[in-house]
């Protein structure tokens, strides 16, 4: 038996939410947080509009529609509704996010347990060659790997599973180096229990703490990265509302109707501050105990 | 220390090979999808692309090519570019030298501001002006640079009309036209910069040789600047010159935002045209001076830090 429960680990890390209490910093994070996964939750019954009708083009914020209803923040050069958009967008952006980043995870979770727990020429080989990915220019990377292998959903999962597994990896070995000499793992050795078991079990349960705190900074990262590639022209196909893209659609037009650009950069912004302060507040209670 | 040295420049020569393997691979052989419909678009005849590939070399074997190709960059041959209709070289160099200049000016301002913001948060930690700062800084890289583009140029063009909302230097260099793309990219950088000063200010301040320089009765400015700063400031060093591999980063952004002919829109624009040996130019560029700042950052950090430079 392995001598640290999932359910026991997950317990704990839903406690330590719960300490959030304690950081201002941390609760308005969440709330954030909550705020826009809520959003994306119930985006049928907020968003009053199809987010691809064209309707009524450059209306202003507060207009109302033929249907009775209000163009809250106004529509774009296409006469589709911007909140209906932002609502909607919030569904791609914490879909896509969040899996981008557990792929990331998974693959830099397995490749760090393997680096530090076995150490020798596989921790060699997996060392440099993230050495080599981390030294490129991020955004580089997206660009060349968005450019040859095509847009998509799941393109955009691979680029940023490619570019940011390494970093994650070097988190995890680091953790793994310094967890493979407690007495625990000793224990586990002696109990001849499999390597794997060991790294997965008795290794990675008790390094969560740090890698909670990385995961939601890597969280606002993903979700700039998604903004950024849309608004480069590189992200999700049109018409299906995207942040990024929606700036990217409206940014020549901003001179003579600037809320077109200025709600969703509002709203990505106001996300990814969300993560961040989450991850700030954490990090702050993890350092207290 | 020599050893040291030749190491890192060993390492900065492997990745840099490395990486021209990766980008030939995905450039210019069938690994993800066909170069020759990639150039001449998916209308292109089969006897059309076979003269393409006869024409530019395609059919000879992988690994002459790419001795070629290799060639050809290390002597400073470029190819041509398709969109351009010319010598790479020629678009390549004005567009890296307005990008310098830009990176300059993000430099020259980005550098003082955040050492300053740091030095002051981690001189009392927990204070309020240290909290402060750091939710700042926390507050300013939440948003992202397109974002923060649009922000300044509502306030600055479109509000107060105080600055240009393009920066095309299309009549000539002129300074205002640098200002609001410089702004963005220092207001996204410096909050990574001043928060590990900060770290690194924090940790000198409970150290053994500050509490003693405090406690035989230095005044306190002078326990901050004769002792404290000058170990505080190495780690800095090397979190800065790091910070270039973020800036070509948002220097893409940023150029395209504003228009600005700078390399980072090149780069951009070389993708989305399929302009293959652009593209290779510009990435290659990106890498080595990626891969030299980090060389750099890692040869001066040992070079600053006696306790490194003396083992």
């Amino acid at each position: 038996m392995p001598s640290v429960s999932y359910f026991a680990v997950i317990l704990r890390v839903i406690k330590s939410f719960g300490l959030l209490r304690e950081s201002w910093v941390g609760m308005i994070g969440a709330f954030l947080v909550l705020f826009w996964v809520l959003v994306a939750i119930f985006a049928p019954l907020i968003a009053q509009f199809d987010p691809n009708a064209n309707i009524l083009p450059f209306a202003k914020p507060g207009t109302l529609a033929p249907s009775g209803h209000t163009f809250w923040l106004g529509t774009d050069h296409m006469g589709r509704d911007i909140l209906s958009r932002i609502v909607w967008g919030s569904r791609t952006v914490l879909t896509y996010a969040p899996l981008a980043t557990l792929s990331a995870y998974t693959l830099g979770i397995l490749m760090g347990l393997q680096a530090g727990y076995r150490g020798g020429l596989i921790d060699d080989i997996l060392s440099r060659i993230s050495d080599i990915i981390l030294s490129f220019p991020v955004l580089v990377l997206y660009i060349i790997v968005i450019a040859t292998i095509g847009a998509s959903g799941l393109n955009i999962v691979i680029a940023i599973t490619f570019a940011s597994s390494p970093g994650i990896m070097r988190i995890v070995r680091g953790l793994t180096l310094d967890l493979r000499n407690r007495d625990y793992v000793a224990a586990a050795q002696t109990r001849g229990e499999s390597d794997w078991r060991i790294m997965l079990f008795e290794i990675l349960p008790n390094a969560r703490g740090p890698l909670i705190v990385d995961a939601c900074l890597r969280l606002g990262y993903v979700i700039i990265t998604i903004g950024v590639l849309g608004f480069l022209g590189l992200g999700l196909p049109p018409p299906d509302p995207d942040w990024g893209g929606m700036v990217n659609e409206t940014r020549q037009m901003a001179m003579a109707f600037p809320y077109m650009t200025l709600f969703p950069c509002i709203a990505i912004s106001s996300l990814i501050l969300g993560f961040n302060l989450l991850a700030d507040g954490l990090r702050e209670i993890s350092l207290r105990d | 220390m020599v050893l040291l040295l030749l190491k890192r420049i060993g390492f900065m020569v492997f990745t840099m090979i490395t990486v021209s393997i990766i980008l030939f691979m995905l450039l210019e052989t069938g690994l993800t999808g066909d170069p020759a419909t990639r150039v001449l678009g998916n209308f292109a005849s089969d006897a059309q692309k076979e003269l393409w590939r006869n024409q530019q070399g395609y059919n000879k074997p992988i690994v002459v090519r790419y001795a070629k190709w290799l060639g050809n960059f290390a002597t400073g041959n470029l190819g041509n570019s398709i969109r351009y209709k010319g010598p790479v070289k020629d678009v390549l160099l004005p567009r890296l030298w307005n990008t310098a200049i830009l990176g300059f000016w993000t430099f020259a301002i980005m550098i003082p501001l955040s050492l300053i913001l740091g030095v002051l948060s981690g001189m009392k930690e927990g204070s309020l002006l240290d909290r402060s700062i750091s939710v700042f800084g926390i507050l300013t890289t939440s948003i992202p640079e397109f974002a923060s583009s649009v922000f300044f140029s509502a306030l600055f063009v479109f509000g107060l009309k105080w600055l240009p909302g393009t920066s095309a230097m299309s009549g000539g260099f002129e300074f205002k036209q640098l200002i609001l793309p410089a702004m963005v990219l220092v207001v996204y950088d410096f909050g990574y910069v001043a928060r590990m000063t900060r770290a690194s200010m924090a940790e000198v301040m409970t150290s053994q040789y500050i509490r003693s320089a405090v406690l035989k009765g230095l005044p306190y400015k002078q326990v901050i600047i004769r002792h404290a700063l000058r170990n505080a400031l190495i780690a800095p060093f090397t979190v800065i010159m790091l910070q270039i591999n973020w800036l070509l980063s948002g220097v893409i952004v940023v150029e395209f935002f504003f228009a600005y002919k700078g390399f980072g829109a090149l780069l951009l624009e070389a993708s989305l045209n399929n302009d293959i040996a652009l593209l290779e130019a510009c990435a290659m560029v990106a890498v080595v001076v990626a891969v030299g700042s980090q060389t750099i950052a890692d040869i001066g950090y040992t070079f600053l830090n006696p306790r490194i430079r003396f083992s």
